[in-house]
């Protein structure tokens, strides 16, 4: 394990001198520093006693909190987040670290031996734990690092959060997408059906099927009507929003009197759909800031701009594109030895592999991670303790969506967040955080065998 | 706790998916599609071009004819481009401040990182105050083309111009890319790849910022631009200068050849025009001033013309009938004044009620003699129809290069085939379905009606004459660098359909045309010349055209020539004059102190301003 994370930093450091060395000998430079600095932070990690991890989560958490809070007005400003403490030589970026104290605290919460994840009180504590740091990173401008933290949901997925959570995730994540893809009016008619297609096979029986969608068609075709004949200007979507919340909040009632329990949880989906669906138009015009749109609508192929927001993904698509099948060779890429792609050797270093060695190269750099972040799983699993356990889910959740979001970006599968490659991207903060966070599990490891 | 422990398989998976999910769109993106590697080839590489001298033109005596001569480009990279002193570049540039302004927003509409051509072709002065003061305006470089000049300011139709290309150039020949220059007419548009040369073309790394980042592969890929190479031409550039000179304040033309080789020495259409004109910044100016002139400069008529022939196709149809064999050497034929049919007739200012012998009925261009024989030609008992007779007829004509297209060296489109009307033409038109009676077509006889010849084909006709049966098909290009010899198909005779023993008589008669007492051209007699010519009256519904065509010396000759000269009614008047002139000077070089006088009355008369009397000769 230890050998693999050598491996993957080695990696890096490779992969981080070619693109260096012709007009980067600076970033070159500073990276050996920030390597060398990581491994002895690593070997630091591995010296201290596991008892200290365990023992010091809840400090450790709250310090970084302190940390991310200072920052918010001490920081220095850099690409419109103000996440940064400029130290002169070093630029310490706290979201890094508070990703592994997040994780500690997590962990040491939910190893209480009287855990049960779906009473409340653990929910909400859970909920604070993570949406603590969250906040104060969304208040620093940095969006896309908080949305590190949703990967906990996986983690506390494994420690028994119901398979529904994650279901009703990929629900949100579905209606936002065709509610931003389609409008909500056809949204919400595609709610509606799907939740009287629910209600049919699912609900209520045989009784009481179509009465009251008769009375619903009924009351729509008026409502029409009546919108058509004295020109109150709802349109169709207004009169479909108010018949189905109408007859749904009427079913919704009814099902709780009668107790039919299907009916109530089909009725509460629908209408929480409905409000969502509503809320994320609100939420995406007026929360998102417009870069976040933009990116989002690209992803979405609402906009095509190329040479605006959509140039970072065309040019890395670009470059990884013309990589070919074995690639231009090591120092041979041209799009981004000239600074086609930016931010190159931060966010969109992928590209230079996939430019350089090709659909080879990139196969056997996403072939590495999966292996890496699996054995992180397999290697979670076997831990005795459940501090470790969750611990070592955390690390192989984070490190999982830093490289989901992270190449899904370069390759159009995701939208553009400024979220780092483990171990390939430049920069100290990151380099260190994810040290720090893989070696605290490898001294766990190390010590599974202690009763902690 | 352990219950939960399977769904370590779930996220291996949700891991597995992810992984499988991007190695999928990578195969697709790395391998599958195309489109991603040409964009990256089209965006990290500049091909800069390197573009060739254009070959030189010279006339055949090697003096220079068409050089190149550097014109400056003033271009705008609009990103790169800082507040400076617009009004400075502006006074340098002698343009209005407007015109900056409009100039630049169209570049920045164009690109921001691309330069485009903010001011095309500035002159060499301005260029060297621009220069100096460059660094001031950054943003903005200069690009070097080469332009055309022309020392000799004539021959503007024959070599045409050069000028960007259009999109059906660019459609039809893959090696131009929009903003190159072609040849637009003449010599320049008909030996365009000759005279082109080869583009080169430099890679060029770029960054994103458009910065080159140094040569491609270290160049390997790189070619150098191959100068056009250089053309001679047939034509004689003091005699085209002379010819246009005699032509000045005239509408007409002049089409000199040697008839020995086909080579055309001089071909001048009035009003010429100053090539200079059609280069630098004022040439859209200048050409629409040209495009619009009612006296059409731009109109080529030494090839685009059509005229009848007048008299001077007299020698064509008594050659016609002595190889038909309807005539011979002595026969005679009457002449009352006017040749009658029917009861109309067709005058004759010439009378000889004993017999008009051949040669005088060249000599004195007699009517009469003329509609007997296209009679007895069309008549002939042996076509047994007249439609019969008529297509031999026309047979002969074509071999004489009448109503053909010659095939010459002149670009496509440039020139005319005349009219020697078809069968068909007179079926549809004349005849529409009634038999063929040669008299309703005896014009044809003596030169008018339907005929069309140009100026080229007459001057040709003379030299087939000259050459007693064949001709070389006219061509401008003498030679060509870097190759051995000319087109294939102006090295081998064009042999006639008339035996070479039927043209002495023709000849001796056209010889006589210059001697006195008698002859029409006695007036442009060359001493120490024998030349053979032969006057002509062009009919036209205004005043009709002067023409003469002749050919001297009367053995092994030199040049051929034919001078049409709008609205000047006789041959003799103006037309011979002319031809004369430019043929002593072509064989003597110079003009004789006896003939200065004629010298002059023909550089001095001017037919197109108003005052002057036509008729005054």
């Amino acid at each position: 394990m230890v050998l693999l994370g050598w491996t993957s930093i080695y990696a890096a450091v490779y992969n981080e001198e070619h693109s260096s060395i012709l007009d980067m000998s600076q970033q070159y430079g500073k990276q050996l520093l920030w390597i060398i600095a990581a491994i002895v932070i690593g070997f630091f990690m591995l010296v201290v006693d596991s008892k200290f991890y365990v023992a010091f989560s809840y400090p450790v958490y709250a310090v970084t909190s302190l940390l991310l809070l200072a920052v918010l007005f001490l920081g220095t400003e850099i690409n419109g987040a103000r996440s940064w403490f400029d130290l002169g030589v070093v630029r310490l970026q706290p979201s890094e670290f508070a990703k592994f104290a997040t994780a500690l605290a997590l962990a040491k919460y939910t190893s209480k031996h009287n855990f049960k994840v779906h009473r409340l009180n653990s929910l909400l504590t859970m909920g604070a734990i993570l949406g603590i740091p969250m906040l104060l990173i969304v208040l620093q401008g940095d969006a896309g690092s908080a949305l590190v933290y949703a990967v906990f949901t996986l983690v506390l997925f494994r420690e028994g959060l119901s398979g529904v959570v994650l279901f009703f995730g990929f629900l949100v994540g579905l209606v936002f997408i065709l509610t931003l893809l389609l409008g909500t009016g056809e949204v919400l008619a595609i709610v509606s059906i799907g939740a009287f297609l629910a209600y049919y096979f699912l609900g209520a029986g045989k009784k009481i099927i179509l009465k009251p969608f008769l009375y619903v068609a009924g009351s729509f075709a008026m409502l029409l009507g009546v919108d058509n004949l004295f020109t109150l200007g709802l349109g169709w979507e207004y009169a479909l929003l108010i018949t189905s919340v109408i007859s749904g909040l009427i079913i919704f009632v009814l099902s709780l009197k009668k107790r039919w329990k299907n009916v109530t949880t089909i009725m509460m989906v629908f209408l929480g759909s409905v409000m969502f669906t509503y809320s994320v138009n609100y939420a995406f015009e007026n929360i998102l800031q417009q870069h976040q749109r933009s990116r989002i609508n690209l992803l979405l192929g609402k906009i095509s701009d190329p040479l605006g927001v959509g140039w970072h993904v065309k040019q890395s698509m670009t470059a990884i594109g013309s990589g070919g099948v074995t690639g231009k060779g090591f120092l041979q890429g041209t799009q981004t030895k000239f600074k086609f792609v930016p931010e190159q050797s931060t966010d969109f270093i992928f590209c230079t592999v996939g430019e350089e060695w090709g659909f080879i190269g990139t196969t056997a750099l996403i072939c590495l991670f999966l292996f890496f972040l699996i054995r992180l799983v397999f290697l979670a699993e076997r831990q005795r303790s459940v501090f470790s356990r969750v611990y070592g889910y955390s690390v192989a959740c984070i490190l999982f969506f830093h490289f989901a979001i992270n190449i899904g970006m370069t390759i159009k599968l995701a939208p553009v967040i400024g979220i780092p490659l483990p171990f390939f991207s430049y920069g100290g903060s990151s380099l260190w955080s994810f040290t720090i966070l893989l070696f605290i599990f490898l001294r766990l490891d190390a010590s599974r065998l202690e009763r902690l | 706790m352990d219950s939960y422990s399977k769904r370590k398989f779930i996220i291996s998976g949700i891991f597995l998916m992810v992984g499988l999910l991007f190695i999928v769109k990578l195969f697709n993106l790395q391998i599958l599609d195309t489109e991603f590697k040409q964009y990256a080839t089209r965006n990290v590489l500049r091909k800069t071009v390197q573009y060739p001298s254009r070959g030189l033109i010279y006339d055949r005596n090697h003096k220079l004819l068409v050089y190149n001569q550097a014109a400056y480009d003033l271009l705008v990279t609009p990103r790169e481009v800082k507040a400076f002193d617009t009004l400075m570049l502006c006074n340098i540039l002698k343009i209005d401040i407007e015109d900056l302004r409009t100039g630049l927003k169209k570049a920045t509409d164009y690109s921001r990182y691309k330069p485009s051509i903010l001011v095309n072709q500035i002159s060499s002065k301005q260029y060297a105050l621009l220069q100096e003061k460059l660094y001031r305006f950054p943003g903005f470089f200069t690009q070097t083309r080469t332009i055309r000049d022309y020392p000799y300011r004539s021959a503007a139709h024959l070599l045409g111009g050069i000028g960007e290309v259009n999109s059906r150039d660019l459609k039809r020949d893959k090696y131009y890319s929009s903003g190159d220059y072609i040849g637009k007419g003449g010599v320049e548009k008909s030996y365009e790849e000759v005279l082109r040369g080869k583009k080169g073309i430099r890679f060029e790394l770029k960054d994103a910022h458009n910065r080159v980042k140094g040569s491609y592969r270290g160049g390997e890929l790189d070619t150098s631009a191959i100068r056009g190479r250089n053309v001679t031409l047939t034509i004689d550039a003091d005699l085209q200068a002379y010819g246009e000179k005699l032509m000045q304040n005239k509408k007409g033309s002049i089409v000199a050849i040697d008839p020995s080789t086909g080579e055309v020495l001089c071909v001048v259409s009035s009003p010429a025009f100053d090539p200079t004109l059609l280069i630098g910044r004022e040439r859209g100016k200048n050409y629409s001033v040209l495009l619009k002139d009612t006296l059409k400069p731009l109109f080529n008529r030494a090839l685009m013309a059509s005229y009848p022939p007048g008299s001077t196709f007299k020698m064509a149809n008594a050659l016609i009938g002595l190889q038909e064999k309807v005539i011979d050497f002595n026969t005679k034929i009457p002449c009352y004044g006017a040749f009658f049919y029917g009861n109309r007739s067709l005058g004759c200012h010439h009378k000889n009620e004993y017999g008009t012998s051949l040669i005088e009925s060249v000599e004195m261009s007699c009517n009469t003699y003329y509609c007997n024989v296209f009679r007895y030609i069309l008549e002939a008992p042996k076509f047994g129809t007249v439609k019969k007779g008529y297509e031999n007829w026309i047979r002969h004509l074509h071999s004489m290069g009448f109503g053909i297209h010659l095939n010459t060296d002149f670009p496509r489109g440039e020139e005319l085939t005349g009219l020697v009307p078809s069968t068909d033409y007179y079926e549809k038109r004349v005849f529409k379905g009634m038999r063929w009676r040669s008299l309703w077509i005896i014009s044809l006889a003596i030169g008018q009606g339907e005929l069309g010849v140009t100026p080229l084909q007459l001057t040709n006709y003379t030299a087939y004459l000259a050459n007693r049966g064949h001709y070389y098909i006219p061509h401008v290009v003498k030679a060509v660098e870097g190759e051995e010899q000319i087109d294939e198909r102006f090295l081998k005779p064009q042999q006639g359909t008339i035996d070479s023993a039927y043209f002495e008589p023709i000849i001796e008669g056209m010889y006589r045309v210059s001697l006195p007492p008698r002859g029409t051209a006695r007036m442009s007699r060359i001493p120490g010349i024998e030349m053979c010519g032969k006057t002509g009256t062009a009919q036209n519904q205004g005043e009709d055209h002067s023409v003469f065509t002749a050919f001297a010396p009367k053995d092994k000759p030199k040049i051929a020539i034919s001078v049409y000269v709008e609205n000047a009614k006789w041959g003799s008047t103006y037309a011979a004059p002319i031809a004369s002139l430019i043929m002593e000077k072509y064989l003597n070089d110079s003009i004789m102190e006896s003939r200065k006088w004629l010298e002059k009355k023909m550089l001095d008369a001017d037919l197109i301003h108003k005052g002057v009397n036509l008729l005054n000769h």
